[in-house]
């Protein structure tokens, strides 16, 4: 048994503040800016500011006379960082001096939402830590999905059980406090078989751990974080593709419900005053997390500390969250609050300082884990469980009590002011005092400069002959096309009682592509999320891959019974050296088109996160340097309100005799599919004719669709995605365990070949069951939207695709399913 | 207003990491009840509270985290604070539920037999059961079947040798079986190896219920896994849906014990 002595940790007593001499060459000032201030022989970890941003500290310190103090270093460098301003975002680029996100994303919002006048349902977007939309006359829903890719490389236990807490807290933080509802998760990882050891250290030291034991602990992570937090796990997805080795893509989303208005005001309103108490409330503050928004913000390589990942502890969390969303809240004790991220307190205050006009912070009031905590760690520490609120001296006493009763430490650290500054104090002594205005806006402007590429491969070599069987059976154990049963069934989705379409459906439970919730018990309105994400597309254009994102989010949605009128979607970019003018030209390619299709689909951007380096610098078994950067990956998540649940429509075929449709055309685009992915297999022959969005067409398909729904004609709908149409309907016969006879002779769209029909991933499909009776009233509805009566389920076993009077597929589905079920078995 | 009054009062506890008491307390109101959600730490301040409630109802949850054993914490702490009201309150005319967590913490603090363990799987399991109501309590009146889901990762009952005893006393309350769900989708029917397929069972003369399965998410049809594939064959047959499922009972059988 172990002894009964508690692990006891003791930091050296230091210096609390040091000065940081500026007045140095640029090349030691560059070395400053990328590996952090000099303490002995090491550095104390990344500041990630480039030299032009080290320079525009250099003047601000010498107009000053004087030098800086390192825990205003620390701090400017949490704030300028990539993770928390976004600069590949907001520089100007190319022919959009505005940059990014105001040109494409914001501008896109903001004209969907002028275009629906009345009808528009964004309530607050952007400017909160999650968007918020309209759900009924009474309620809000809120989505924020965030990344947390960096931490789980390193520690993936550790990295996704903060990511999903962490993103827990932007429900929490978003206007007075949003209740989480529901959580999503999307895993992109390298291929789980792969054992070939990468290094981060030079003679291969410090190793990488394997893609297995990263995925294991990733799963973990999000288990133990939605679990213990009573939050169902409804939403997800995952990826494989050997460049996921080096960082792995970590996604985490919390759906949140707040009244939309509270005690007779906006919910989504709140603004810290002049005098408020500035009150940390939670965890206390350890040396964990320290410069983890700075070392998201570069490649990842020997000098990535371990100790910038957190330690997430959902009970803590638990009963803040309970105190504040059930009882604070209403009880008014409170005028602003926000979540302590990235950053930590530096960021958070310095947020809400903006609300007030200022903010001074005494540090040693801070209550600390451990002891000799110098002060620049405290105020940048990103230890997890905390919120930042602002509480009018008038309510501490009523709030301070509330807080105690329910376990729960709350700690006046300072006083919100309207100085215009910054302030910041150690017993007494002022070591920061900053203009929020330098603070915020001192940050110089990059001119960012794409230059065009574009790539060729080789076609894959296609099989001989017309059966598909093989191939198809071999596509559905793949792992990016298999069910992944063994993740979904250690994630509560049950919690909270309103799960109505399950991550995991029908008798032969295939994974979902879209997710149906009511979070309010006594309404028959429901939530539905989903997502699109195609990273492979990358490697033939990320205009395609982001087009394709986007209808595959919002096709997902629809087909699960979402109306296209109430489609709200978010926006997570994870790209890769992004400073290189290829792939800032790839990212400017993938912006075009999400202004066109969230424009076109009138499905506003609500909110958004981007994660720029996931990089890994290293070397390989040999101890060769290597690189490794992940495709270039747009995640869309979609959030709809669906009106009525019970007019939603679950994937797998329901019952024989009915009559199975397909939606949309079918063409020759088998490029960076899954099927060309496989056919390739290492010679990286994966074709050119990646799938392209018709964007006006999709448009009246969808819309049909959607009243084809309405009333209540569509027995089942499977949006056609991953595979393309072969593995769409082996899935829906899988899901419903019944078999199906099908012909592929009508089939709409110029694909010519066996292989395209069945396996190209040609965008706007989906593959339909309904009733007999139901057939004129749907076609009529349908009307010259393109469309193909494809064949029928049958009772039995059989599962039949018949092209040109010749059998292309013929199988039954009880080989399908231990096919489509074969990668989870070897998971779990 | 006279109805108001007639309402059988329904505690929920809440603190610590339970989490399953917003849905415990409305399946408790729709049936008929007026549930309050309250924090342990409000009931210590004032255990008199306890006196002026027909029904306590642990609900499911992750109390102190599970880490130093499932409901081990607050039980210790509801002992130790609150014992005496405990009695008090069994000595009366009154009910008392433990969804999962609280089943578990029920355990701990020796109101119901036996305890539970690490599934056999070792894994956290989220999915549906099947479940035979065999013993006699007020909580399973009119019960035979119910499909309802579980979700945990110490689900598995042990008795070992108090199992005699259990039968004699009809303190078993549900068992594990092959019904509608695990047909449905091919499911063994017991999830977590529980000794003798037990899923909840009784103390105090059926008074005392607690079980591994959560009624309160199966209170709606829709909430059931075969909803799509019903709610598509029997609207095509003309019929209506209906609106509740299976483990709503439970929730009317303990309001009605007091009516």
């Amino acid at each position: 048994s172990l002894p009964l002595i508690a692990p006891k940790v003791e930091l050296k007593k230091r210096p609390p503040v040091i000065k940081v001499p500026l007045n140095i060459p640029d090349k030691e000032l560059a070395l400053l800016g990328k590996e952090g201030i000099p303490e002995g022989r090491s550095r104390r970890g990344p500041l990630a500011l480039d030299l032009q941003s080290m320079k525009a500290i250099q003047e601000y310190f010498q107009k000053l006379g004087r030098a800086p103090n390192d825990i205003e270093l620390e701090s400017l460098a949490q704030t300028w960082s990539e993770h928390c301003k976004h600069t590949i975002f907001a520089d100007p680029i190319d022919d959009a001096p505005k940059g990014l996100y105001k040109t494409y994303i914001k501008e896109a919002t903001n004209l969907i939402r002028k275009k629906k006048g009345k009808r528009d349902f964004c309530i607050s977007v952007f400017s909160d830590n999650s968007g918020g939309i309209i759900f009924d006359d009474e309620y809000m829903i809120t989505h924020k999905v965030e990344t947390h890719n960096s931490p789980s490389a390193l520690d993936p236990f550790g990295g996704a059980i903060t990511g999903i807490v962490g993103v827990n807290r932007d429900a929490l933080g978003f206007g007075l406090g949003a209740k989480p509802v529901a959580n999503a998760f999307g895993f992109c990882f390298g291929e789980p078989d792969d054992a070939r050891p990468i290094y981060r250290g030079k003679d291969k030291k410090t190793a990488m751990f394997p893609p297995r034991r990263i995925m294991e602990g990733v799963i973990r992570g999000i288990n133990s974080g939605g679990n213990c937090s009573g939050i169902p796990t409804l939403s997800g997805f995952v990826r494989y593709d050997d460049r996921f080795k080096g960082k792995p893509l970590v996604f985490a989303g919390t759906v949140g419900l707040i009244p939309r208005k509270i005690r007779g005001k906006p919910s989504h309103e709140k603004s810290a005053k002049p005098g408020d108490y500035v009150v940390m409330l939670g965890g206390r503050v350890g040396a964990d997390g320290i410069h983890g928004a700075t070392f998201s913000s570069v490649a990842m390589d020997s000098s990535s500390p371990a100790t910038a990942v957190q330690i997430g502890d959902p009970i803590t969390q638990k009963k803040l969250s309970d105190a504040i969303v059930r009882e604070a809240r209403g009880a008014g004790l409170y005028s602003s609050i926000t979540d302590n991220g990235a950053g930590g307190l530096s960021c958070s205050v310095a947020e809400m300082a903006k609300e007030s006009g200022g903010a001074r912070v005494d540090l040693e009031k801070v209550p600390l884990k451990y002891p000799n905590l110098e002060p620049w760690q405290i105020w940048i520490s990103e230890s997890q469980e905390r919120m930042t609120l602002s509480v009018p001296k008038k309510n501490w006493k009523e709030f301070n009590a509330l807080m105690r009763s329910r376990g729960v430490e709350a700690t006046v650290i300072g006083v919100f002011t309207g100085s215009g500054r910054m302030a910041v104090r150690w017993k007494g002594k002022t070591i920061m005092d900053m203009p929020l205005e330098f603070l915020h806006n001192g940050l110089p402007k990059h001119r960012l400069e794409g230059s065009p590429h574009t790539y060729w491969h080789e076609e894959p070599a296609l099989p001989k002959g017309t059966n598909r069987t093989k191939e198809l059976e071999k596509l559905l154990a793949n792992n990016n096309v298999a069910g992944f049963s063994f993740i979904s069934d250690q994630y509560d989705y049950e919690v909270q009682g309103g799960s109505v379409l399950k991550p995991l459906s029908g008798p032969g439970r295939i994974n979902t592509d879209a997710q149906v919730f009511s979070p309010v018990l006594n309404s028959k309105k429901g939530v539905v999320l989903s997502t699109g994400v195609y990273p492979s597309y990358s490697d033939i254009s990320t205009y395609a891959m982001a087009a394709a994102a986007i209808d595959t989010a919002v096709r997902n949605a629809v087909a699960a019974g979402a109306p296209l009128s109430h489609l709200a979607i978010l926006d997570n970019f994870c790209w890769c050296s992004s400073y290189d003018k290829v792939r800032l030209f790839e990212l400017h390619e993938a912006l075009k088109a999400c202004y066109k299709y969230a424009v076109g689909y009138g499905t506003p951007f609500i909110s958004g996160k981007d994660s720029m380096w996931n990089d890994f610098r290293g070397y390989d078994e040999e101890g060769k340097p290597i690189k490794i950067s992940i495709p270039p990956t747009l995640l869309i998540s979609a959030i709809g309100v669906a009106p009525d649940v019970s007019r939603t429509v679950s994937p797998e075929f329901k019952n024989a005799g009915d009559l199975i449709y397909i939606l949309g055309e079918t063409n020759d685009e088998l490029g960076a599919s899954e099927y060309a992915k496989m056919l390739a297999g290492k010679t990286g022959a994966i074709g050119n004719r990646v799938p392209k969005v018709n964007l006006a067409r999709n448009l009246h398909t969808y819309r049909a669709l959607e009243s084809a729904m309405k009333d209540g004609l569509v027995a089942s709908a499977i949006s056609v995605s991953s595979g393309g149409l072969g593995a769409a309907l082996a899935k829906a016969a899988i899901g419903g365990m019944l078999g199906a006879e099908i012909s592929l002779k009508n089939l709409p769209g110029n694909a010519s070949t066996v292989d395209a029909k069945l396996f190209s991933e040609s965008q706007g499909r989906v593959v339909l069951s309904i009733a007999p009776k139901h057939e004129r009233a749907f076609r009529k509805i349908i009307g010259k939207n393109p469309f193909a009566k494809l064949g029928r389920v049958i009772g039995g076993s059989k599962f039949e695709i018949r092209d040109k009077n010749q059998k292309v597929v013929g199988t039954n589905v009880g080989k399908l399913c231990s096919a489509y079920h074969s990668f989870s078995k070897k998971m779990r | 207003m006279r109805t108001a009054i007639k309402k059988p009062k329904v505690i929920v506890m809440s603190g610590y990491g339970l989490n399953c008491e917003e849905e415990t307390k409305f399946a408790f109101d729709r049936a008929g009840g007026a549930a309050d959600i309250v924090h342990i730490n409000d009931l210590i301040k004032n255990p008199k509270m306890l006196a002026k409630y027909k029904i306590l109802a642990f609900p499911g949850g992750f109390a102190y985290g599970d880490d130093t054993g499932s409901g081990k914490a607050y039980a210790n702490k509801f002992k130790n604070h609150l014992g005496k009201e405990l009695e008090k309150f069994l000595k009366r005319n009154t009910l008392i539920i433990g969804i999962c967590n609280g089943f578990q913490i029920i355990t701990n603090l020796g109101i119901v037999p036996g305890g539970l363990t690490f599934n056999k799987g070792g894994k956290y399991l989220d999915r549906w059961v099947d479940l035979e109501a065999v013993g006699e309590s007020p909580w399973l009146r009119g019960i035979k079947k119910i499909s309802i889901p579980i979700a945990h990762g110490e689900g598995r009952y042990i008795i070992g040798e108090g199992y005699e005893r259990l039968i004699q006393e009809k303190a078993v309350a549900f068992k594990y079986t092959k019904g509608r769900i695990c047909k449905f989708q091919n499911l063994e029917k017991n999830p977590n190896g529980s000794e003798h397929d037990i899923a909840g069972v009784l103390g105090y003369r059926g008074r005392v219920l607690g079980m591994m399965p959560h009624p309160e998410r199966g209170m709606f049809f829709r909430q059931r896994p075969d909803y799509y594939k019903e709610k598509e064959l029997r609207t095509r047959e003309g019929k209506i849906l209906p609106e509740e499922a299976d483990g709503f009972q439970i929730f009317k059988n303990g309001i009605k014990y007091f009516q």
